[in-house]
């Protein structure tokens, strides 16, 4: 069943009501943040100002915080995220024209999101994988021994499911 | 006591300290940037290294701890060299438009630099490039002009616990910007800026309006009038490189102005005393039974934005007085007007302010007067400072002159108006003999004087204990607020200026000069000596005794709190977003 937004602003609270009775409040915030992106999917001003007001952290603070790692996201997020490995192994293998062709067929470079909201490019390090090389994640599948073509057919294939 | 070498020769220094505080005691200035003495470490720029015997990497002398046995070298060939190229490092990614930079020759990077002997640049690279944020009435934000020092950040966070700046993104990448890259406008920002006074560039400036003035100042048509707040005298002399203190530029000021082609220049002391019959009226009314408790000053307009987004639930006990600029402004677009009789709408209103809020409240709509804004336009010191020197005006050799009437005459209480407990000293010189019929006779109040975050003071009115507390800063606001919203009964009375110092430590005061740092304590208070001392030499020393004052209110206003009071000098405070959020405990960093 999928949570109403009703549902996930309650949880989120919830969350924040125990990280408040733990020792260090403050520490929680990463936390937090992953809670809050794990229920909507990225982070938006509005769901970073709930957190500032429930748990009495400037705003500032928030916002440095969620533009300093990376893991955290600020715009909506595709269906599924998409990880080209530019590991070593990946990268000797041919990870850069796998790049190119995934670009080139979804028009969308890093950090960016198919305006149809399926695919979200993303740049990685090694996905632990190297035997099959060149691989990418698609959501938290890994596909191997790629080649451009190959790349292409697989992204085609999700737009069926 | 422990034992320590510094470049080779030997030292006995105190426990306990940075080897920087320990270098400094010992006359050893090491370079440095990133670090102010009011502020947490940050250790971001490393200009401070210093070489420590047996440790591997340089130290930054900002952060380090002095140990027993310790020997540093602070100025080896090496140490030379690493510093140069950190400095030369950040140099490389910032603009290369000093001499057409607001802060052309009083930058502490172009003096570092020089200090450094950087004679030519060895490094190209990429450099960053952003817009600047000129959303904002009283700062502009110049992130290509940033170094990323922290220092704003500090300074918002810990001092003045606004938060309104942070770190954003990372690396390269780095900018210190408002919450969601928001314009500065739409943040909590409350446009006190300290930011200003302490970014050791121009990435923060005042939005200046100084090449309009000279517009309108050209303008045949208008008549020019001009109010001057009373720390901008005491601070002036130092945008011409004097001591702070040494001199006190009130006359010249003033004659300086007509130079400029002022037609009238007055006196922001005059509404000074003016704001003092209307607050000490407001507050005996309210001792009576009209009105919330403690009562809290209204005149800084940093403060102002600070309630409205921090402390909502506090707004009723605020006073509803306008602050003495707009009081004047207010005047001079009615009762002068007519007394010249001009219309208002050519007459510029103009206020010489230490402050970068001010450009805030001038720009309130509910401040308006028919209309029309009551003070059109808002220069800082550092503003008319520029202006007389561009205008070739010799202010240090200037005949001096006086005040025009009738907005001119002021006594001692309405020159203190500049300098933490002034407000609440000149109050209390005249609630009480409004009160009692009596004049109080100690009128300098000593307790309320001086730079301790939160002053606390008692007297007796009429057998009645009066509890009045003083808090200047935002930050030491906040504990003050915090005491009344615990305990409403605790004070009676509560001033509050926005800024360290109060408005001598004004975001529009000259930029620190080649021997001091900005918001340096000996140099806010040879600031406020400079006022003090004008307040004992004047023989009105009382608002109430001011004659200019009784004539105002026998010509024009009637009575304070009267009827036309509540129309030109009182007005309300509403809740504003965003929210401000102050966190409850700072984090120890």
């Amino acid at each position: 069943m999928i949570a109403t937004q009703d549902e996930k602003s309650q949880e989120l609270s919830s969350f924040m009501q125990k990280a408040k009775e733990s020792d260090h409040p403050d520490s929680q915030l990463i936390s937090i943040l992953h809670k809050a992106q794990e229920l909507y999917g990225y982070l938006d001003k509005a769901v970073m100002e709930k957190i500032a007001i429930e748990m009495n952290i400037p705003s500032a603070h928030i916002w440095g915080v969620a533009t300093f790692y990376h893991f955290f996201h600020l715009t909506p997020r595709g269906k599924f995220a998409i990880s080209v490995c530019l590991g070593t192994a990946c990268y000797v293998k041919g990870a850069e024209d796998i790049l190119k062709a995934i670009k080139d067929e979804l028009k969308i470079d890093f950090g960016q999101t198919t305006p149809d909201g399926l695919f979200t490019l993303q740049e990685t390090r090694c996905l632990g994988a190297c035997g099959l090389a060149p691989v990418i994640m698609i959501g938290d599948k890994i596909y191997g021994e790629l080649t451009p073509k190959k790349a292409v057919e697989l992204l085609r294939s999700f737009y069926k499911k | 006591m422990l034992n320590i070498k510094i470049n080779d020769k030997s030292y006995q220094v105190e426990a306990g300290q940075t080897i920087m505080q320990a270098a400094d005691k010992l006359g050893f200035h090491i370079p440095r940037l990133c670090y102010h003495p009011r502020l947490s470490i940050e250790g971001a720029c490393r200009v401070c290294i210093v070489e420590v015997k047996g440790m591997r990497n340089y130290i930054a002398s900002c952060a380090y701890p002095v140990s027993e046995g310790m020997e540093i070298f602070t100025n080896t060939a090496e140490i030379r060299q690493a510093r140069r190229d950190i400095v030369e490092l950040i140099l490389n990614n910032h603009p290369q438009d000093c001499h057409t930079c607001e802060r052309d020759g009083i930058c502490e990077l172009q003096r570092l630099t020089y200090a450094m002997g950087i004679r030519h640049r060895h490094f190209e690279g990429e450099r960053k490039h952003y817009e600047k944020d000129i959303s904002s009435t009283s700062v502009v934000r110049d992130p290509d002009k940033c170094i990323l020092c922290g220092r704003c950040v500090r300074i918002c966070s810990e001092v003045q616990k606004v938060n309104a700046l942070g770190h954003a993104w990372r690396g390269f990448k780095t900018v210190v910007m408002p919450a969601y890259n928001m314009p500065f406008n739409e943040s909590v920002c409350t446009t006190c800026g300290q930011c200003i006074n302490v970014c050791p560039t121009a990435a923060f400036v005042e939005k200046s309006c100084a090449q309009d003035l000279f517009k309108k100042l050209d303008n045949s048509s208008l008549v020019k009038v001009a109010q001057i707040a009373p720390s901008v005298r005491a601070a002036i002399a130092e945008a011409f490189g004097f001591e702070a203190g040494s001199h006190c530029l009130e006359k010249e000021l003033t004659a300086a102005l007509r130079k400029l082609g002022f037609d009238y220049v007055f006196d922001t002391q005059f509404s000074a005393d003016l704001t003092i019959m209307e607050e000490a009226s407001e507050f005996l009314e309210r001792l009576k039974g009209k009105g919330k408790l403690p009562m809290i000053t209204s005149c800084s307009s940093a403060w102002m934005k600070c309630l409205e987004q921090f402390y909502q639930d506090l707004i009723p006990y605020v006073s509803t007085c306008k602050s003495p600029m707009s009081m004047l402004g207010s005047l001079v677009k009615t009762y002068f007007a007519q007394k010249i009789k001009r219309d208002p709408k050519e007459i510029v209103s103009v206020a010489i302010m230490c402050c970068t809020a001010k450009k805030y409240e001038a720009a309130r709509k509910e401040l308006y007067v028919d209309g029309a804004p009551a003070v059109d336009m808002v220069v800082t010191t550092r503003e008319i400072s520029w202006m007389i020197k561009s205008a070739g005006i010799d202010l240090m050799h200037i005949k001096p002159e006086e005040f025009d009437k009738p907005l001119g005459l002021s006594s001692g209480a309405g020159t203190i108006f500049g300098v933490t407990g002034g407000v609440m000293e000149a109050a209390i010189r005249t609630a009480y003999e409004l009160y009692t019929g009596e004049p109080l006779i100690d009128i300098e109040i000593n307790d309320l004087r001086g730079f301790k975050g939160i002053k606390e003071g008692k007297l007796e009115i009429d057998g009645k204990e009066i509890r009045v507390a003083v808090a200047h800063g935002l930050g030491n606001a906040n504990e003050l607020l915090e005491m009344v919203r615990k305990d409403k009964e605790r004070f009676h009375f509560i001033e509050i200026m926005g800024c360290p110092g109060g408005c001598i430590g004004g975001g529009g005061q000259p930029y620190a000069g080649l021997n001091s740092l900005p918001l340096d304590e000996s140099c806010l208070a040879a600031r406020a000596d400079a006022l003090y001392n004008l307040d004992r030499h004047k023989t009105i020393r009382r608002s109430h005794n001011n004659p200019d004052i009784r004539r105002i209110y026998k010509e024009f206003l009637g009575k304070p709190l009267g009827e036309m009071s509540h129309k030109l000098l009182h007005t309300h405070y509403k809740p504003k977003e965003p929210k401000g959020i102050v966190p409850t405990e700072i984090q120890a960093r």
